[in-house]
C-alpha cells in the first residue's frame, strides 16, 4: 500500500496522471465502492451526505497530488496512529488518492536515494506539491539537536516548504512544539506555525492538525478535503480546522450531565468512577481542549479516553504538557503556592513592623511636642 | 501560538502566585498596623463580667438588625444576599473547592452546578440594586469615594466572567476562563487596600466593640 518503490517512491508516470477513480476501477473497486469511499471521506470531513456527489465529482477528477512528509523532533506516534486503522479503511484509499513521494518510516527506499526522492518531487512539482511534518523543529544552537542526512531539521524544512503548496503539521509537536518544546526545552524546539510566524520558513497556508497523537480519520478527513476542493477547510484560530477542532471534549462529554449535577469521581476506583460519573477532579482537560475525540472515538470507534475512565489530558492544546498534573483539576493553580504565602507573611511582618514603628513614633512625637496647658493658661484667657 | 493557553497558564501559575502573595501581605500589614496603635488603658472597673460576649458579637450583629425604614431594610436585604451568593459560589462550586485544596490541602462537599449558576445570578443582580441604590440615594451617593466603586467592580467581575465563562459566552472557553481567573486576581489584589478588608477586619471589630459594650454593662 505505502511501501515505495527502490528508487525513492516515485510512482510509474501512468499511475500518477490517473485519477482516483480510474485507480480504484484498476484495483477492482466498482463505481458504487468509490461512492462509498466518498461518503466515508464526506463524513470524515465532517460533511453532509448530500455533498457526496460534489466530493465524487472532485475525487474523480484530481490526479494524485505529491505529498512529501517530513518527520523531525518526534516519536512516530503519529504515523503510528494513521497506519494502525484497519484495512481497508478511508485510510488506505486516501494513500491510493496522493502520492507519497518522501516519508522515513513508510519508504523503502534508505539514504541518498530517499533524499533523492525528496529533491525530485520538490523539483517536478514545484509549486503543487504538499508537505505533511510531524514532529518540532529544534532551533537551539542552529538546530544541531536533530539532523537528517547531515542536513539540519530547519534547513530541510525551510527548503521543502519554499516551494510548497500548502503545510500540514500533524501532531501537537509539528504545530506547537509538543512534549520536546515543553519546560525547560533544551532543544529550544518550536512548531511549524511559529517557524512561519518568526520568519524563520516560507508563510505557506497552513493546517494544524493536533493532538498526541491525531485521531486517524481528523488526518485524512483533511487530506480528503485538500483533495476534494484543492483549498483548505476553515480553521479556527490555532489553524485547526473548525469541523474538527470547534467544540471542546467537554461540550460533546457524555458525562456531562453528571458535571451539571456536581456528581464527580473522587478516585479512579470509588463508587463515582464505576458509575462514570464526571472526571473533572480526576484532573481532567475536557473543558479547555478543542478535539473531536468524544465524537468520533478512538479504534474504530471503539472509545476514547474519558469512556475508559481517565481524564482528557489536553494533548491537542498547545502547551498541555506544562498545563498543570494530569491529575490536578483544572481550576487548580499550578504555581509554588507555600513558597508565594510564606514569602508574604515575611514581607508583610517585616513592612508591618516598619509602619507600626513610624506610627508609634509619629504619635509619640506629637505627645512630646504638644504644649500642655495648665489651669492657669485656661484662666487667663 | 497558542496565546489563550498561554494567558490561562499564566493566570493559573505565577500570576495566582502573585496576586495570592500581594493579598496576604496586604492583609498582614494592615492588621499589624490596627493592633500597633493600641488603645488606652481602661482605668475603669468592668460593670459585669460577661465572657465570651466579643465572641457573641461576631454572630449577632448578624441577627439582630432593625430594619428601621424602608432604606435600611433594602440595604440590609440586599445586603444579605449578596454577600450569601457570594459565599455559596465561592466556597460551594466545586472547581472552586478544588482550588481551596490545593491552598488548604482539604475540600468539602459542593453544590450542584445549576444551583450555583442560580445563585450567580441572583447575586449579579443583587449587586446591580445595591449600585443603582448607592447611585441614587443621595446619602449613599455622597458617602461613596471611588474605593466604593473599585470595590463594587472587582467583586462584579468576577461574578460576571465566571457567569460567561461557564455558559460560553462572549470568547472561547479558554480565554473566558483566563479572564475570570485574573479577574478574581485583581479582587485579591484590591481587596487589603480597600474597604473589602472589612472581609477580614470585621471579625475583630465585632469581637473588640462586644467585649468593650460588655465591660460597659451592655453584653451581648
Ligand atoms: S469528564 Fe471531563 S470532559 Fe467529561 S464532563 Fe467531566 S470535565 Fe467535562
Amino acid at each position: 500500500m505505502m511501501v515505495m518503490g527502490i528508487k525513492g517512491n516515485q510512482l510509474p508516470e501512468q499511475d500518477r496522471e490517473e485519477t482516483l477513480e480510474q485507480r480504484l476501477k484498476r484495483q477492482g473497486v466498482s463505481r458504487r465502492g468509490f461512492l462509498k469511499f466518498c461518503a466515508a471521506a464526506a463524513s470524515a470531513m465532517a460533511l453532509p451526505p448530500s455533498m457526496v456527489p460534489a466530493i465524487a465529482a472532485a475525487l474523480g477528477s484530481v490526479t494524485r497530488p505529491s505529498v512529501i512528509w517530513l518527520s523531525f523532533q518526534e516519536c512516530t506516534g503519529c504515523t503510528e496512529s494513521l497506519t494502525r486503522s484497519h484495512l481497508p479503511t478511508i485510510e488506505s484509499l486516501i494513500f491510493d488518492a496522493i502520492s507519497l513521494d518522501y516519508h522515513h518510516t513508510l519508504q523503502a527506499a534508505a539514504g541518498q536515494a530517499a533524499e533523492e526522492a525528496r529533491e525530485m518531487a520538490m523539483e517536478k512539482f514545484k509549486g503543487e506539491y504538499l508537505v505533511l511534518v510531524d514532529g518540532s523543529v529544534p532551533m537551539a544552537d542552529g538546530g544541531i539537536y536533530s539532523t537528517i542526512a547531515g542536513i539540519s531539521n530547519i534547513d530541510m524544512l525551510r527548503d521543502t516548504v519554499e516551494n510548497a503548496a500548502a503545510v500540514i503539521s500533524v501532531g501537537s509537536c509539528a504545530a506547537f512544539g509538543g512534549l520536546p518544546n515543553a519546560e525547560p526545552n533544551p532543544t529550544g524546539a518550536v512548531g511549524i506555525g511559529d517557524l512561519m510566524e518568526m520568519g524563520e520558513i516560507a508563510s505557506k497556508p497552513l493546517i494544524n492538525v493536533p493532538g498526541c497523537p491525531p485521531i486517524p480519520v481528523v488526518i485524512t478527513g483533511v487530506i480528503a478535503h485538500y483533495l476534494t476542493f484543492g483549498t483548505i477547510p476553515e480553521l479556527d484560530h490555532l489553524h485547526r480546522p473548525k469541523s474538527f477542532y470547534g467544540d471542546t471534549i467537554h461540550d460533546r462529554c457524555y458525562r456531562r450531565t453528571f458535571y451539571d449535577q456536581g456528581k464527580f469521581a473522587e478516585s479512579f476506583d470509588d463508587e463515582g468512577a464505576r458509575l462514570g460519573w464526571c472526571l473533572y477532579k480526576l484532573g481532567c482537560k475536557g473543558p479547555t481542549t478543542h478535539n473531536v475525540c468524544a465524537t468520533t472515538k478512538w479504534n474504530e470507534g471503539t472509545s476514547f479516553p474519558i469512556e475508559s475512565g481517565h481524564g482528557c489530558i489536553g494533548c491537542s492544546e498547545p502547551k498541555f504538557w506544562d498545563a498543570g498534573g494530569f491529575y490536578e483539576a483544572l481550576s487548580e493553580p499550578t504555581g509554588a503556592l507555600g513558597t508565594a504565602a510564606k514569602t508574604a507573611v515575611g514581607v508583610g511582618v517585616a513592612a508591618g513592623a516598619l509602619s507600626a514603628w513610624q506610627n508609634l513614633s509619629k504619635r509619640s512625637g506629637a505627645a512630646a511636642e504638644r504644649e500642655k496647658v495648665t489651669i492657669d493658661d485656661l484662666e487667663q484667657k | 501560538m497558542g496565546e489563550a493557553n498561554e494567558l490561562l497558564l499564566w493566570a493559573k501559575g505565577p500570576a495566582f502566585e502573585w496576586a495570592l502573595g500581594i493579598m496576604i501581605f496586604g492583609i498582614v500589614i494592615r492588621l499589624i498596623e490596627i493592633f500597633s496603635l493600641g488603645r488606652r488603658v481602661d482605668y475603669s472597673v468592668a460593670r459585669e463580667n460577661s465572657p465570651g460576649s466579643g465572641l457573641k458579637t461576631i454572630f449577632s450583629r448578624s441577627y439582630k438588625v432593625e430594619l428601621s425604614t424602608p432604606q435600611v431594610t433594602r440595604t440590609v436585604i440586599t445586603g444579605y444576599i449578596f454577600h450569601i451568593g457570594l459565599l455559596i459560589t465561592v466556597a460551594l462550586f466545586i472547581p472552586h473547592i478544588e482550588i481551596w485544596r490545593s491552598i488548604i490541602g482539604f475540600g468539602w462537599p459542593g453544590l450542584p452546578t445549576s444551583i450555583v449558576d442560580f445563585v450567580a445570578v441572583i447575586t449579579m443582580l443583587t449587586l446591580l440594586v445595591v449600585l443603582v441604590d448607592r447611585l441614587t440615594n443621595p446619602v449613599k451617593k455622597q458617602l461613596s469615594t471611588i474605593g466604593d466603586y473599585l470595590a463594587w467592580l472587582v467583586t462584579f467581575l468576577p461574578l460576571l466572567t465566571g457567569y460567561l465563562t461557564y455558559h460560553h459566552l462572549g470568547l472561547p472557553y479558554t480565554e473566558m476562563l483566563a479572564i475570570h481567573i485574573i479577574s478574581v486576581e485583581l479582587l485579591m489584589i484590591i481587596l487589603p487596600f480597600t474597604k473589602l478588608i472589612h472581609s477580614v477586619t470585621i471579625f475583630i471589630a465585632r469581637w473588640y466593640n462586644g467585649d468593650q459594650f460588655a465591660r460597659k454593662g451592655v453584653a451581648s
